[in-house]
């Protein structure tokens, strides 16, 4: 039987990473994400690992760093404006093609903002966020569970595509209580880390650069990253459906506002309105043919998010202007009700 | 033929790419043979910086990675817990070190990081083209100080080393100089000294090396090592600043 207990989000990501065997962890406190850096003190602590609280968010992206490019599984945690603190060690990781997992409990913002949940971060997290053309794998799970479940499997995406791996919550999931499942997490192949700093014993010098001064070199390089981001744009997509065979308004959204959304969906499903809701799950790689496929069937988009419009942007990507595309947001903290949804859709002038 | 001098056995051939009378090059192979003494070449890890050392992996056999501007101390700090048997040393200029990472070299100093830091100190920013390190002297002139640097609008040579060593997690801070063979010669004790004192993991190490950069003093070779005993030696006086390795 598998364990099942009371947690929060910040929690289950926390139990999560240690499932899969992360013995590493750097963070700099800040809300709403300090119950996880505190879980990891605490379980670090009992297991003999290592838990750095740095001197800062940029000094802890560094030590995972450090501690990936020596071959360890190692996440750091944060919210906005840390993230955004992190961003040039992000870019530097990225383009070394160093595994690692780093969390991003989103607030409101800019600047300092709000300590209440927000997705205002989504551009700084698909689209790059530091300097220079590189991509993280960005995972929007919507429950405690799944941020468990999807931090765990971080760690092996991070190593098989040696690639920087966001999860991607907000105030909201970090905080909130559900029950969990500690399922046990399958150790699946991955190839040896010959390219680690351990020493160089018995084989050439491993070295880890960014820098490419030789003409051409960098290019060739970052053609190379491409179309490992096009590998993982075919591999990885993940989303959720709910309701969409005979719907005629599709929500899209991600996160808690798909959960909220979902309700929304019943809602208007017992008024006789057919609305159905796609969920990214993957918020890159992007769902973007099913949304693209399921734009040529359906009246309208609305998109739902808990900020200005940020996602919506990749939704119109995918529609190309099949269907009309709406959008619905609250900022600096609003959350909107499944019930301020209904009353959108409603007021949409559907054709 | 018997071979009576060469490079040391962890680093490679390939020919320095510093400038003619650069300092980089003699603290390189001052850590090279320090690395071969001590035995440790196949366990050393090595974080050079951005800075005229970027690519100071050329030059050695030894594992390594870049770091990005001044995080080299938590870039080694990642390493050295993933690693603590093996000997990981950062190797810094004076912005990388001094300015840009100053919060990063404090802090790995006050956790007492098992990891030596060679600190190379030639008062201006090399790479970058000659401005204003946080160590210029107050008048001289850079680029970005035309008229020499004026303390009331841009204030002091910082004394990190000083500063570093009033935390209780250093053990070893020496400033030495590599601008003549004497002073060459007891360079390579410290750095010896710095990593044997990893080795006995006793904490955080440092040697700061008075090092010259005359393209950017606008000197030639033999008046840059002269200038750093006439003039940058008043400010940065060579000699133990810390050690408590005897304790
Ligand atoms: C974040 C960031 N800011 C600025 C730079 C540009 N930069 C490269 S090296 C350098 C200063 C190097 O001077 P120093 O550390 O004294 O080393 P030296 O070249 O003199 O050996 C600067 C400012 C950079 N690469 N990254
Ligand atoms: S610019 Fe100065 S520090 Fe850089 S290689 Fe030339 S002499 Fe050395």
């Amino acid at each position: 039987m598998v364990e099942k207990v009371l947690m929060c989000g910040n929690g289950a990501v926390g139990e999560g990473a240690i499932q899969a065997g992360c013995r590493h962890y750097f963070g700099y406190p800040i809300t709403p994400q300090n119950e996880l850096t505190a879980y990891m003190a605490e379980r670090l602590g009992e297991l003999g690992g290592v838990f750095i609280q740095s001197e800062s968010e940029l000094a802890a992206i560094n030590m995972v760093f450090g501690a990936s490019a020596s071959g360890a599984r190692a996440m750091t945690s944060s919210s906005s404006p840390g993230i955004s603190l992190k961003q040039e060690g992000i870019s530097y990781i990225a383009a070394a093609e160093l595994p690692c997992v780093i969390v991003n409990i989103m607030r409101a913002g800019p600047g300092l903002g709000d300590i209440t949940p927000s997705q205002a971060d989504y551009f700084q997290a698909v689209k790059g966020g530091g300097h220079g053309d590189y991509r993280l794998i960005t995972i929007g799970p919507a429950s405690v569970q799944e941020l468990y479940d999807w931090t765990a499997k971080a760690f092996y995406l991070a190593d098989k595509y040696r690639n920087p791996v966001m999860i991607l919550g907000d105030g909201f999931l970090g905080q909130m209580m559900e029950p969990l499942e500690v399922k046990k997490i399958e150790e699946l192949k991955l190839p040896p880390k010959t390219w680690a700093l351990t020493g160089a014993k018995d084989r050439s010098a491993n070295i880890i650069r960014t820098l490419m001064l030789k003409v051409g070199e960098l290019e060739e390089h970052n053609k190379k990253i491409q179309d490992k981001y096009k590998r993982i744009e075919k591999e990885l997509i993940e989303y959720e459906a709910v309701l969409t065979d005979d719907a005629e308004i599709i929500l899209v959204a991600y996160g808690t506002c798909a959960r909220i959304c979902k309700e929304s969906v019943f809602l208007l499903r017992k008024e006789g309105i057919k609305a159905g809701l796609i969920r990214p799950i993957t918020l890159w790689p992007y769902p973007s043919a099913v949304i693209r496929k399921i734009s040529n069937n359906i009246k309208c988009i609305l998109t739902v998010e808990m900020n200005a419009g940020q996602m919506v942007e990749d939704v119109k990507l995918a529609v190309m202007g099949r269907c009309p595309v709406h959008f619905y947001g609250r900022m600096g903290g609003g959350v909107p009700t499944s019930k301020e949804i209904v009353d959108e859709i409603k007021g949409l002038e559907i054709k | 033929m018997k071979k009576i001098f060469g490079k040391p056995e962890c680093m490679t051939d390939k020919p320095f790419h510093y400038c003619p009378g650069c300092g980089h090059g003699i603290v390189h192979r001052l850590i090279g043979e320090v690395v071969d003494e001590l035995g440790i070449q196949d366990r050393t890890i090595g974080v050079p910086p951005v800075g005229c050392a970027v690519v100071m992996y050329h030059y050695f056999n030894i594992d390594m990675t870049e770091a990005p501007h001044g995080r080299t101390p938590a870039v080694a700090t990642g390493i050295k817990r993933v690693h603590p048997d093996k000997v990981v040393f950062t190797y810094q200029g004076d912005g990388d070190l001094a300015a840009i990472g100053t919060g990063e070299i404090i802090h790995a100093a006050n956790r007492g990081e098992r990891i030596t830091t060679i600190f190379v100190n030639n008062a201006v920013y090399g790479m970058t083209g000659g401005q204003m390190a946080p160590t210029t002297l107050v008048g001289q002139k850079t680029t970005t100080t035309p008229l020499g640097r004026d303390a009331r609008l841009i204030g002091y040579p910082i004394k990190i080393s000083e500063m570093l060593a009033i935390t209780d997690g250093s053990i070893y801070i020496e400033r030495v100089a590599v601008n003549k063979p004497a002073n060459i010669i007891k360079a390579k004790k410290a750095i010896k000294k710095a990593f044997q004192i990893q080795l006995e993991d006793r904490g955080f190490s440092m040697v700061e090396v008075l090092s010259q950069c005359p393209v950017n003093l606008g000197l030639t070779s033999q008046k840059a090592a002269e200038w750093i005993d006439n003039t940058l030696m008043k400010t940065y006086p060579l000699g133990v600043i810390k050690d408590k390795s005897g304790e």
